[in-house]
């Protein structure tokens, strides 16, 4: 399979006047093409910061990322980041927000704007092009960021927590219907959760973080197909619930 | 609608009314007080003047033809002080957030001039740009320009602090950023540094024509101390106290038409 991301022996610190905070040491992974994937780890472990780096937005102490074969400055086109927040600009409309990355990179022309206005329409939010964020409900405004970063025609997918902002069921919901759009255009991804059920139901592989400086400690391969909704109800679901929840469990353990 | 809600409704309505209703009435209880101190002879009219008296030197004032040139003036000191101070103001927060070098270097420097009387530099104005509305303006520029860079300056760095990531993450120069992010995100504090502004410029301009003018509301008061013409003095004032009141409500208006498209999350 051909791989998509690759970080080879990665570490990263912060630094600040009076401390230096080693988020990342040692970690490797690998995401294929197309390939679904789910991070999972207590909170504070380093999972964003492993997306920044991705993300090309802070330089490893040492160690590699290759994103689709480059540096991360060099594929940054390719890339889309999802935030925790939709962080939509409230005096944008839909519309103009969903176009902003577009704008960004100067690539807004006919042809990406219909692109984007068609996802808009496919993806429910046709009738709220003119509306502004405030007047659209939590998992709406989600979704318009997602369409946001889709619109830019990305490749490798990051997301951040996307949906822990949201209440239960409009989480439940959104977690199908984002699943879907990403598995039906292809998109490779790279999903951060602290919500176990949420990396099962969406990803085809959950690698579980160990507690801060951040490495893989333990990889799970879902195995499960069908809808996020369908496999909550597969036999397989406790069972790796229950793994993931005692791999989680035991790090706290040793924490203390 | 239920009846629990008419009656809430009913209920704010009539607190409305009474707050309408006091405030009136203490306006009439402040001026029939202010006459009724001088007609009983408990204060001495030629001290406080009288609301009567003030009406008639404003009516004087306009017959002689001097009234709306004295009230341009000093309007027109303020609107360009203020006009100008803002503009540059904010151009002046946007270079420090931009080269957050020159904001660090220039930080204490900001801090000193701020908390300076900016009064102290009348006579230093008036000899750099000479004895005339210039020094007006210039005073008036300087007092506002100081808190309009404040308080933007900070606007747009908590601004920024909110909305880099997204512009990071999206690929955006500093300047995309700045023009799409910050500055947008930052119209509410702009709007409410325009109130304080507005305000301050009203000080430089009085504090200008204290110390140079020969027409304007300044003038008038102190011209009008200087020859024991009280009522000249309170009339200055009671047109003062409208003209900032107007502008105040019209900033503050167009505050909360921009304001709210630019609203905060
Ligand atoms: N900008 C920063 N400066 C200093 N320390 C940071 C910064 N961002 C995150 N950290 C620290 O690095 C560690 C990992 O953070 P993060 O990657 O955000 O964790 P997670 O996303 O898994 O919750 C945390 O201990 C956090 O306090
Ligand atoms: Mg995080």
């Amino acid at each position: 399979m051909e791989t998509s991301l690759r970080l080879r022996d990665l570490s990263f610190s912060y630094h600040e006047p009076r401390r230096e905070t080693k988020a990342i040491e040692g970690l490797s992974l690998e995401v294929g093409k197309g390939e679904f994937v789910a991070i999972v780890g207590p909170s504070g472990c380093g999972k964003t910061s492993v997306l920044s780096l991705v993300a090309g937005l802070y330089a490893p102490s040492s160690g590699e990322v290759e994103v689709l074969g480059m540096p991360p400055a060099l594929a940054r086109k390719r890339i889309g980041y999802m935030l925790q927040r939709d962080e939509l600009l409230e005096w944008r409309t839909i519309e103009k927000n969903v176009l902003l990355g577009l704008e960004i990179r100067r690539e807004l022309n006919g042809e990406t704007r219909k692109k984007a206005m068609e996802m808009l329409e496919k993806y429910g939010l046709g009738e709220f092009r003119r509306h502004y964020p405030n007047e659209l409900s939590g998992g709406m405004r989600q979704k318009a960021a997602l369409i946001r970063t889709l619109a830019a025609s990305p490749e490798l997918l990051l997301l951040d927590e996307p949906f822990s902002a949201l209440d239960y069921q409009t989480r439940i919901g959104l977690e199908e219907e984002v699943r879907s759009i990403i598995k039906q255009g292809g998109y490779t991804a790279l999903l951060v959760t602290h919500d176990i059920s949420e990396a099962i139901c969406m990803s085809d592989r959950v690698l579980v973080f160990s507690k801060r400086p951040a490495r893989v400690k333990r990889e799970f391969v879902t195995g499960l197909a069908g809808s996020a909704i369908e496999r909550r109800a597969d036999p397989g679901f406790p069972v790796l619930f229950d793994s993931i929840w005692k791999e989680l469990k035991n790090d706290e353990r040793g924490a203390c | 609608m239920s009846a629990e809600h008419a009656d809430y409704l009913r209920k704010l309505k009539r607190r409305t009314r009474l707050t309408r209703a006091l405030r009136t009435a203490l306006f009439i209880l402040l001026i029939l007080a202010w006459d009724g101190a001088g007609r009983t002879g408990l204060l001495d009219p030629f001290i406080i003047s009288s609301p009567l008296r003030v009406v008639r030197t404003v009516a004087s004032l306009y017959r002689a033809g001097e009234l709306f040139g004295h009230i341009l003036t000093t309007f027109y000191e303020t609107v360009v002080g203020f006009v100008l101070g803002t503009a540059l103001g904010v151009l002046i927060a946007a270079v420090l957030w931009f080269v957050p070098l020159f904001e660090r270097v220039l930080d204490p420097y900001l801090v000193v001039l701020n908390a300076l009387p900016k009064i102290a530099l009348g006579p230093i104005l008036i000899v750099w740009v000479g004895a005339g509305p210039e020094a007006i303006i210039a005073m008036a520029l300087l007092v506002s320009t100081v808190v309009t860079v404040m308080t933007v300056l900070a606007g747009f760095i908590e601004a920024g602090r909110d909305k880099m990531r997204l512009f990071e993450t999206l690929g955006a120069t500093r300047t995309q950023a700045f023009f799409k992010g910050v500055l947008p995100a930052s119209v509410p504090t702009v709007m409410s540094a325009l109130k304080i502004s507005v305000g301050m410029s009203w000080v430089g301009v009085i504090v200008g024509e204290y110390l140079v003018s020969r027409r304007g509301l300044g003038y008038l008061i102190v011209y009008g101390g200087q020859v024991f013409k009280l009522d000249l003095v309170m009339a200055s004032i009671v047109i003062l106290c409208l003209l900032a009141a107007i502008m105040y409500y019209a900033v503050a208006f167009a505050e909360k038409k921009i304001g709210a498209r630019f609203g905060r999350q």
